[in-house]
């Protein structure tokens, strides 16, 4: 085992823990932490298997294999701000309901 | 008796809004319709809350700021769920004398619209805003004109009087940002008649516009943007 393949295990692992230990500790919803323990894993699977990156390449006939990293982590990324984005337009409108409605009940109780 | 709701969206106005209250009340005291006035303090952080409180008006504090879309849906909710006939929207600035009201209420009337828009474009009189400003009033009159057919001359102006039909829709969904032109094609699609009347309008008497130079480029675009998914969600949806 390389150097390298030693503290990209090592990274992914902590990685990992420190999600499940936000999770435990209520900071991270349980739907959101999906898309990083997914990510997590595969960086962990990868670091282990070696060869795999090349293969896979191989695969999806991508030729330099840093490419297909890079191509599938900013399309990953892309897809979960675009998520966020969501989630955070839906937040908005439920928080200026909520806004409103707590006006309309103040004057209700005078 | 005609029941009116004049909605004032209020933020930072400790120099105006008593002012603006008080000319409401004095101005339908010598008429035959009744008006409630309904203050939304979108969570000011001056003495708004303060002065609005001793004022004989109805106060809606916000507890967060919602900016004025959703400050002034807050009073279109109260007017809807209070049994109001119609709601009036006067900005809190000073800048819709209340000597106008009488205008767009004899002009509902007449005309049997469901949305009557105070036009500082009709006759030409009083403040005309900036250059700047009233290029993007053309340019949204004549996107009006071009998806929904409506000629509105002075499609940003806030000073509308709308009927309990229109306050339904409005209680339901209105923009949050610069709503004003987006909510002409929100009414023109949902089938409601809209008109125009010449009213006079003052330069604000204090606090600051909602737009600025800097951030006009923003305005056009994001209306521009805003008009065009409600003109597709509204189509599509029927």
């Amino acid at each position: 085992m390389e150097k390298i393949q030693i503290i990209a295990i090592a990274i992914s692992i902590l990685f990992l823990l420190y999600i499940v230990r936000l999770i435990i500790k209520g900071k991270l919803r349980e739907e959101y932490s999906i898309v990083w323990i997914v990510c997590t894993a595969v960086l962990v699977v990868f670091s282990f298997w070696r060869s795999g990156l090349d293969i896979v390449s191989n695969v999806v006939g991508v030729y330099s294999p840093p490419n297909l990293v890079f191509t599938a982590a900013i399309f990953a990324i892309f897809i979960y701000l675009l998520h966020l984005s969501v989630v955070i337009s839906k937040l908005q409108s439920q928080n200026k309901q909520l806004a409103q409605d707590i006006a309309l009940l103040k004057e209700k109780m005078k | 008796m005609m029941k009116i709701a004049a909605i004032v969206p209020a933020y930072n106005e400790e120099d105006a809004i008593a002012a603006v209250v008080n000319d409401i009340l004095q101005e339908a005291r010598s008429q035959n319709y009744s008006i409630t006035v309904i203050v939304v303090n979108d969570c000011s952080g001056d003495s708004t809350t303060e002065i609005i409180s001793k004022l004989n008006c109805v106060a809606l504090n916000l507890p967060i700021n919602l900016g004025i879309g959703g400050a002034v849906q807050t009073g279109f909710k109260y007017a809807f769920e209070n049994g109001f006939d119609f709601a009036i929207q006067i900005d809190g600035d000073g800048q819709h004398p209340a000597s106008e009201i009488s205008k767009l209420v004899e002009a509902i009337n007449e005309k049997k619209c469901d949305v009557i828009i105070g036009s500082r474009f009709i006759s030409k009189e009083g403040f005309q805003s900036s250059m700047l400003r009233r290029f993007g009033i053309n340019y949204f009159k004549w996107l009006n004109r071009f998806l929904v057919g409506v000629t509105v001359t002075d499609s940003t102006s806030g000073f509308r009087l709308i009927n309990r039909k229109a306050l339904e829709i409005v209680s339901e969904y209105y923009p949050d940002e610069y709503p004003e032109p987006e909510a002409i094609i929100l009414f023109s699609l949902n089938k409601l008649k809209i008109g125009e009347v010449s009213v006079t309008m003052k330069e604000r008497q204090g606090g600051v516009s909602s737009i600025n130079a800097v951030s006009s480029i923003y305005y056009m675009f994001k209306v521009s943007l805003a008009i065009f998914y409600t003109f597709i969600r509204i189509k599509f949806k029927k």
